[in-house]
């Protein structure tokens, strides 16, 4: 997986690409999220448009995530989720527990509500 | 089939799989999901099963069987109680890390059955009615 992360008016776009597998992905994500939480950084959007797979495993760290963005008074929100992870989201009924924004400008907006 | 137990190797298997199931009206949608079944189950036989141990295998065999498709993956370690992984779903369990693999095979597949193998190991078997997936995109409108 590559990730890329810019800033826009203070919020930090995580942006996906590849897999977020077992293996392959998933630790890759948490450490990136991590580094910025760490880093002070409170407000992140992730965008998953380029994501291709997600396993249970990606789902999980993807959860860890929210939770430890949470916990450190931050937002963690996603963006241009593509079907398929949608439909993943949906059956564990994750779907409720994020923000999800197909539009970037609104996301960003949404940080400042 | 038997593989080490690298996570490299899973998508050989998937990539096994959907090779059997060529030249079959499966939708791809339908195919995608049973793909991420096995995924599961074979990251969970090399993660919890095995341990991640190179020294212990993960065997592998599949077929179509009377319109039936039929997986087999045990692996090689001390087997695990299916009962006590927690429901994904209870609030309790929502905002786990893990937990939500078992919970996707028995969602993408029709039939998933977990017991210790004679042998050693937990077997874990997915079936999926292919005919009915068959039937129903073949089915007029």
């Amino acid at each position: 997986m590559k990730t890329n992360v810019r800033e826009v008016g203070g919020v930090q776009i995580v942006e996906l690409k590849g897999k977020i597998t077992i293996g392959s992905g998933d630790v890759q994500l948490r450490e990136t999220i991590n580094k910025l939480v760490d880093s002070g950084k409170k407000n992140i959007l992730v965008d998953m448009h380029d994501v291709t797979t997600i396993d249970s495993s990606g789902i999980g760290e993807l959860v860890g995530c929210y939770t430890s963005v949470t916990n450190k008074g931050g937002k963690l929100k996603l963006l241009h989720l593509p079907p398929k992870i949608n439909d993943v989201l949906t059956v564990t009924q994750l779907i409720t527990v994020f923000d999800v924004y197909e539009s970037e400008a609104e996301a960003l907006a949404s940080f400042k509500s | 089939m038997s593989l080490s137990s690298r996570f490299e190797n899973i998508e050989m298997v998937q990539h096994l799989c959907s090779k059997l199931l060529e030249g079959r009206e499966v939708p791809e949608e339908t195919r995608h999901w049973i793909l991420m079944a096995v995924r599961e189950a074979v990251a969970n036989a090399i993660k919890h099963g095995n341990q991640l141990d190179l020294t212990k295998n993960v065997h592998v065999e599949m077929d179509v069987v009377a319109d039936t498709l039929a997986i087999c993956i045990r692996d090689e370690g001390v087997g695990f109680d299916p009962a006590a992984v927690g429901d994904p779903l209870a609030p309790e369990n929502r905002l786990k890390t893990s937990g939500r693999g078992i919970f996707y095979m028995r969602t993408f597949m029709d039939e998933v059955r977990f017991r210790r193998h004679p042998d050693g190991g937990m077997e874990i078997v997915l079936k999926k009615n292919l005919s009915a997936i068959e039937k129903k995109e073949g089915d007029p409108a």
